[in-house]
């Protein structure tokens, strides 16, 4: 593996489609928790790969590429979410919560819209922490934050949210 | 529990129910056919050799324009 990565910090282009192949799951798994777009996480894959295969020189062969792949690509998803023309793509109907279908939806679309009206950076901690269960530890590395920095980050985001829940008239 | 908790608990049972953690986080296709493209398309970068080099047959021609008509037939 470290030859592998001592090519690729020369250019050598099929050491980059080892790491390319080995890291491309990883790294669209975790792009597509984020945006939630499988569409968009593809892209996106391809141009943090991108992104990495310019910044190869700056890379240390001695330090482990997984963590670096996931900052880089956790950057590229931050600035999608923050663009204005991005969609959103449904999820997947949830489990029956209220008994009247359309006010289950309603009140799905009122609690989507309050998230996307969080700030990018408070989005992808909540998104990673609250939804998707991420070891906060892991959310540091890829924000490349504290782990106090990244609480602080989730509990705004759950005070901004406990807001607009109460605004719409969800309380506990 | 204490309120913050119970306040945690509450907004993320709320999000989750709407936006549920995905499950499709495995990819479909091997997209290294693309990354190929992507690295084939990319613009040819203009390097400081590159730019030294230009610099030089500017200052060539400047000085022996004489030189321009023959490097013209070769061309």
């Amino acid at each position: 593996m470290d030859e592998d990565l001592e090519r690729f910090t020369t250019g050598d282009v099929d050491a980059f489609e080892i790491l390319f192949r080995r890291y491309q799951g990883e790294v669209y798994g975790w792009i597509v928790r984020i945006v939630r777009n499988p569409a968009a996480a593809e892209d996106l894959t391809i141009e943090t790969f991108w992104r990495v295969y310019l910044r190869r020189q700056r890379f240390d062969p001695q330090r482990p590429f997984g963590p670096w792949v996931r900052r880089i690509a956790t950057r590229m998803a931050i600035d999608y979410l923050r663009s204005a023309s991005h969609s959103f793509e449904p999820a997947p109907p949830p489990p029956p919560a209220a008994p009247d279908p359309l006010v289950r939806d309603e009140l799905r679309d009122r609690i989507q819209g309050a998230f996307l009206s969080l700030p990018a950076r408070l989005r992808v901690a909540a998104v990673l922490a609250l939804i998707e269960e991420q070891p906060y530890q892991e959310i540091a590395d890829a924000l490349n934050l504290s782990l106090s920095a990244v609480k602080m980050r989730v509990a705004r985001a759950v005070r901004h949210l406990r807001s607009s829940l109460e605004r719409m008239g969800i309380r506990p | 529990m204490s309120s913050g908790g119970h306040e945690f608990d509450f907004v993320r049972a709320q999000l989750r129910a709407a936006l549920p953690p995905r499950r499709d986080l495995a990819l479909e296709a091997d997209l290294w056919p693309r990354m190929l493209r992507r690295l084939e398309e990319a613009p040819a970068r203009f390097g400081w050799f590159e730019a030294v080099l230009l610099g030089l047959i500017a200052v060539m021609l400047a000085v022996f324009p004489e030189l321009i008509p023959a490097i013209l037939y070769h061309l």
